[in-house]
């Protein structure tokens, strides 16, 4: 499978990326390491005219130790959030997730921005970043700003960055936990991937948590005011109990 | 684009059309045939080569992006004519049938057993899960991958 040809250019700086977005509008793609756009560009059903090869930018690859959060740069790859040390001891869940991701082939080149500005529901580092009530820093022509985590995740495939933004860092708190759920301050977060356009808060669960519900009663909510689609791999209906069932084993594996 | 890059130790510098996958440029510019293409989905791994010593889904990924890396193949893992430790490992405990993923399978291990100090079987079993054999002959790739670990002076 041959991507449809386009032009591409490699950017040094932020600001030349910014620049050629500026230039090419909703024409142009950024590509990092490319393992989301390039399947989707090899079946056509991506035809970007123009990639923007931001996967020099050695100066977005970074985890660091921001007081009270990790800041993470938006082109890290899921293989150095696996083995960051300083992720393990402060975002455990986000470095077990990244290690997750795909195979160790995919890690060495997949990075946790180009996940997230890619916005697949069934992708796991959303998820996690939004249980984890994260957020994103984002640059543009006007300037940088941030977008909270649970408002960046518009529908499939869609995010609130513009056409002509870049997306630099993403901010996580530092939480202890495990499973598919966050556990920061004493309150419970708990993400799903693939139950409907968007990675989605439990907010039914984490809601009945908050009012001491005990964790059957908790996980038994979990799939509340989702709609899941149906497709080759599971059915709506068994979707709905897959997370029901998956939602009570992280929070007891949380628990304990 | 022009792209230089080392392959398998020896310089290669060619014009390429940005769309040019890395397996193709490996295969049909380089000549080296040895890296297969399996699914084209990044889903089997039969493409596998090492990208600055780490492994890659070569189908993945643009030659341009290859731009400037040192990339290994199959091609590159036998010195002097003697065949790399994990190929003698492979051919010992009979870790190929058709033979189709072995160059994948191969060069998989090469960065697993690089960047893991100690591999147990489950640990070379999840660490090989981008690489699919359709013989399903994974017990014997796993028992190769094993003796080849257990013999890492002979890996260097």
């Amino acid at each position: 499978m041959i991507p449809v040809a386009f032009d591409y250019q490699r950017v040094s700086s932020v600001d030349e990326a910014l620049g050629l977005l500026a230039t090419h509008g909703d024409e142009a793609k950024l590509l990092a390491g490319g393992h989301s756009l390039l399947p989707l560009m090899k079946l056509r059903l991506a035809v970007p005219s123009v990639l923007v090869d931001v996967g020099r930018l050695h100066d977005l690859s970074y985890v660091r130790d921001a007081g009270d959060h990790v800041a993470i740069g938006a082109l890290t790859r899921h293989r150095d959030l696996e083995t960051s040390e300083l992720l393990a001891a402060q975002v455990p869940i986000l470095a077990h997730v990244a290690g997750q991701v795909g195979d160790p082939q995919v890690r060495h080149r997949g990075t946790i921005g180009g996940s997230l500005a890619h916005g697949d529901p069934a992708s796991d580092l959303p998820a996690v970043v939004l249980a984890l009530g994260g957020t994103l820093v984002a640059r543009g022509p006007g300037g940088e700003r941030t977008i909270e985590a649970r408002s960046f995740f518009e529908g499939f495939l869609q995010t609130a960055l513009g056409p002509d933004e870049l997306l630099t860092e993403i901010r996580v708190p530092k939480a202890t936990i495990v499973g598919a759920a966050a556990v920061r301050n004493g309150t419970t977060g708990v993400a799903l991937v693939n139950m409907g356009s968007t990675p989605l808060r439990a907010s039914a669960t984490e809601a009945a948590l908050a009012a001491g519900a005990s964790i059957g009663d908790a996980a038994a909510v979990a799939a509340e005011g989702t709609e899941p689609s149906g497709d080759l791999n599971a059915s709506p209906d068994f979707r709905r109990h897959l997370a029901t069932v998956l939602v009570r084993r992280a929070l007891e594996e949380a628990a304990s | 684009m022009r792209v230089r890059l080392s392959v398998n130790g020896a310089s290669q510098e060619h014009e390429v059309e940005p769309r040019l996958l890395l397996v193709h440029y490996l295969r049909e510019v380089v000549g080296l045939t040895g890296t297969n293409v399996g699914c084209d989905t990044s889903s089997c791994g039969a493409c596998t080569v090492l990208m600055d010593g780490e492994s890659i889904k070569s189908c993945t990924v643009l030659a341009v992006q290859a731009d400037g890396t040192e990339i290994t193949t199959i091609e590159g893992m036998a010195q002097d004519g003697a065949m790399h430790p994990i190929q003698e490992a492979f051919r010992e405990h009979h870790a190929l049938q058709c033979g189709y993923c072995t160059p994948g399978m191969v060069m998989a291990a090469a960065s697993l057993l690089k960047e893991h100090a100690d591999l147990t079987e489950a640990e070379v079993r999840e660490g090989l899960e981008g690489n699919l054999c359709r013989c399903t002959g994974y017990h014997n790739i796993v028992k190769a991958v094993l003796a080849a670990a257990g013999d890492r002076e002979a890996l260097v």
